[in-house]
């Protein structure tokens, strides 16, 4: 599956996350994640959307997104040239004779326990997307009660920001659209 | 000064400009309604919301500017529904201002409690709830600006009863807006500008392929411009009939399922399609992937996310086409100056033998049944196409569309996109109070008629005399067309009956004039009375063949090669025009 990550500054108002969610429906792209938090703006909030390019058009999707009124800025980012991280909590069952071999799949993927009991245990993973499916994989096999993922959240390596181009100000207005062809 | 919000409310529209508003008040909209009373804004009071909704699109569509309704929460909010997604879809500047529960009550299920914003989310260019009564002024600057912006659109305002009666400090006007994530497209880019002057130049086959972007920019003065020093001939979509003179050498008429042979041939012949305000729409494409096959693309628009949505363009020009074809023209005009007039004489010359051998045909005996395209082109010859022209949505939407000979933009307003039937009587009743003074007729069908025909009340005590010619025949008549080429002519609860009600009788007792016609040769002297009365609405019954269908058509799905002309021609013909003979290629 081919996905693409937008990063999208919103302003932080009540109802925009409708707005943008109500955008895909409407126009039936398609959602893979979407995480919102706030960002170093009180003003602003960044939500960080994937879509599978396979079934929807990318470049469809950030121009709409763009012409939305609350939205101040689509940028897409580029995998090779981003940093992507999710969080996972997983729930495994961990009968004792197992325990010892499930803590060295954590150790080998940098994954914390967070909670155990005498058949389970919570283990908590950051890493790349890709890195996570991995874990999951390989937890298949002990037996995988519950999982919960935050979504992908991305920022562009080096020293760009996404605010380049346009004024910190976000209220200045004339920003070229940032995600036209 | 201290206001209330709903004093505010109606102050700031006021100052917006605004002169007339359509609405019909209830509980959680009292408030506003009070202040209404004293100010300067005329309100006409409707008798559905759906009607003040379309009054207001038509009102917008007539003079260029914003049109205003007004209604309360819940079931006033959700009739404006059908309004609010006609405008979206065709891109119609109106502000819609609706009351809401009080704001504690809201998410109580609270009487008359209706999550308006929500449910217009998809439908709007933009909504808010108002939650701050120092934000109302605001809130409706920036609500006229977004709809009248970039590409127009429809705005929502909600505002809670309690905020209307909250107290608030006016400050001056205009209010600062706050609108940080809203841009509207700068000018466009030059040299894509002098790319498709080049283009136009050396294109031996070009189109003009003109959408409602040139009626809602003003730009028509230079669309001719451009198409007389490019020698480019010209289609004019449903959105845009009056763009470009129908009379005009160069005109090709409509294109698209129901349009003129000559214009669809001539798209899917065309080497070069400069695309000016329109969307590359199902309806004029036919199968998107057979459509205009050897033709380049320049496609201009105001709206980014048009340009490359359904048709990607050799040339994307970003921009306002008042300025685009303003500039495009001048870069012709100084192109042809230094290089010479382009060579379309050979083209030009194969349009002209389509247009000769496969005109728009129908045949209406003096003595057999009448024919709406009868009644439709004698309008037309004797208001000399001086009148603005609404239509519902349907059969008689497309041969209005295709008979009436528009000379003007502004003259021709209907549902396009949405295709709402109901649409006609209120958006005359718009067009008439945005025009006053002016001819306004309504062509309707008799099923179109009946959704919305309250409004007649409306305009009879404004002494609004809008014409309102229902074309009868006891169909919903295109569906009932498809159901015969489609379905096996399994007639599926479609027929109506056509003398219930009794049109003539209804119009008398909303105190209008009704007249009815039933002969050829008694549409001129119809026509003449209904065109003498002014003071009140005229509505005539025009019973009308019940199997006349709607030619040429591509049925939906299917390329435009696949164009149908119709019973009125013979199987040789149809051949020929499949063929497509050209002088030019």
């Amino acid at each position: 599956m081919s996905t693409h990550t937008l990063s999208v500054l919103v302003e932080n108002k009540p109802g925009v996350l409708a707005h943008v969610a109500g955008l895909f429906s409407r126009r039936a792209f398609n959602i893979s994640s979407l995480a919102v938090g706030p960002t170093e703006d009180e003003r602003v909030s960044r939500m960080t959307i994937v879509v599978d390019g396979a079934s929807t058009p990318v470049e469809q999707v950030a121009k709409q997104l763009d012409k939305l009124v609350r939205v101040l800025k689509v940028v897409e980012l580029d995998e090779d040239s981003a940093v992507e991280r999710e969080l996972a909590l997983i729930k495994v069952r961990a009968d004792p004779a197992l325990r010892g071999q499930l803590l060295e799949v954590a150790t080998v993927f940098r994954a914390n326990v967070v909670d155990m009991s005498p058949t389970t245990l919570v283990l908590e993973a950051v890493s790349s997307p890709a890195k996570l499916d991995s874990l999951l994989a390989m937890l298949e096999g002990y037996g995988t009660c519950e999982l919960v993922r935050t979504g992908r959240i991305a920022l562009a390596r080096g020293s760009a920001v996404i605010t380049d181009d346009a004024a910190v100000e976000p209220g200045a207005a004339g920003i070229a659209a940032a995600s036209a062809a | 000064m201290q206001l209330t919000g709903a004093q505010a409310l109606v102050r700031s529209l006021e100052q917006q400009g605004v002169d007339v508003v359509f609405g019909l008040p209830g509980g959680a909209i009292l408030p506003a309604y009070d202040p209404l009373l004293s100010s300067s804004l005329r309100h006409i009071l409707v008798r559905h919301e759906q009607g003040a909704g379309h009054a207001a699109e038509a009102y917008a569509w007539a003079t260029g500017r914003v049109g205003v309704c007004i209604a309360t929460s819940g079931p006033g909010a959700t009739n404006l529904v059908t309004a609010l997604a006609d405008a979206y879809m065709d891109s119609v500047p109106i502000v819609a201002i609706t009351g809401q529960v009080p704001s504690p009550l809201i998410g109580s299920d609270a009487f008359q409690e209706a999550d308006i914003t929500g449910i217009t989310l998809p439908v709007t260019k933009h909504n808010e709830l108002v939650t701050d009564v120092e934000r109302v002024p605001a809130a409706i600057a920036e609500a006229f600006h977004i709809a009248a912006t970039g590409r127009p659109g429809p705005v929502l305002v909600d505002i809670p009863k309690d905020i209307l009666q909250a107290s608030m400090t006016w400050g001056s006007w205009p209010p600062a807006m706050d609108l940080p994530g809203y841009r509207v497209p700068g000018p466009p880019d030059q040299a894509r500008i002098r790319q498709a002057a080049r283009l136009l130049r050396q294109a031996r086959r070009p189109v003009l392929y003109v959408g409602g972007g040139v009626i809602k920019s003003d730009s028509h003065a230079d669309l001719r411009r451009l198409a007389e020093v490019a020698r480019a001939p010209v289609t004019t979509t449903l959105m845009a009939r009056g763009a470009f003179p129908d009379s005009h050498p160069l005109a090709l008429g409509m294109p698209g399922m129901h349009g003129c042979y000559t214009a669809v041939a001539a798209l899917q012949e065309a080497d070069l399609i400069v695309a000016l305000g329109a969307r590359f729409d199902d309806r004029v494409t036919g199968r998107l992937a057979d459509f205009a096959p050897r033709a380049k693309v320049v496609h201009a628009d105001i709206d980014p996310a048009e340009i490359g949505k359904n048709r990607v363009p050799d040339v994307p020009i970003v921009g306002d086409l008042k300025v685009v074809l303003a500039e495009l023209a001048d870069c012709m005009t100084t192109l042809v100056a230094a290089e010479g007039a382009p060579d379309t004489s050979a083209w030009i010359a194969s349009i002209g033998d389509w247009r000769q051998r496969f005109p728009l045909r129908y045949s209406q005996l003096s003595d057999g049944p009448l024919k709406p395209q009868h009644v439709i082109e004698r309008l037309s010859a004797l208001t000399g196409g001086d009148a603005i022209v609404v239509a519902g949505v349907g059969q008689h939407q497309m041969h209005a569309a295709q008979h009436f000979s528009f000379t003007r933009p502004r003259s021709w307003i209907n549902s396009g996109g949405l295709g709402t039937m109901g649409f006609a009587v209120p958006a005359a009743m718009g067009a008439q109070v945005g025009r006053p003074g002016e001819l306004v007729v309504a062509i309707d069908g008799d099923g179109c008629f009946q959704m919305t025909a309250q409004e007649l009340a409306t305009c009879a005590i404004e002494k609004l005399p809008i014409k309102v010619l229902i074309m009868n025949n006891g169909f919903l008549g295109m569906v009932r067309q498809w159901q015969e080429l489609f379905y096996d002519e399994r007639y599926s609860y479609v027929e109506l009956g056509t003398a219930i009600p009794d049109y003539v009788k209804l119009a008398e007792a909303y105190g209008c004039v009704g007249l009815r016609c039933e002969r050829a040769d008694e549409v001129d002297a119809v026509l003449d009375k209904a065109l003498a009365v002014t003071d009140v609405p005229t509505v005539v019954d025009f019973r009308v063949h019940d199997r006349e269908g709607v030619f040429p058509m591509v049925p939906a799905g299917r390329p435009n090669d696949e164009i149908v002309l119709g019973p009125e021609f013979s199987e040789l013909e149809q051949q020929a025009a499949t063929r497509r003979e050209m002088t030019a290629r």
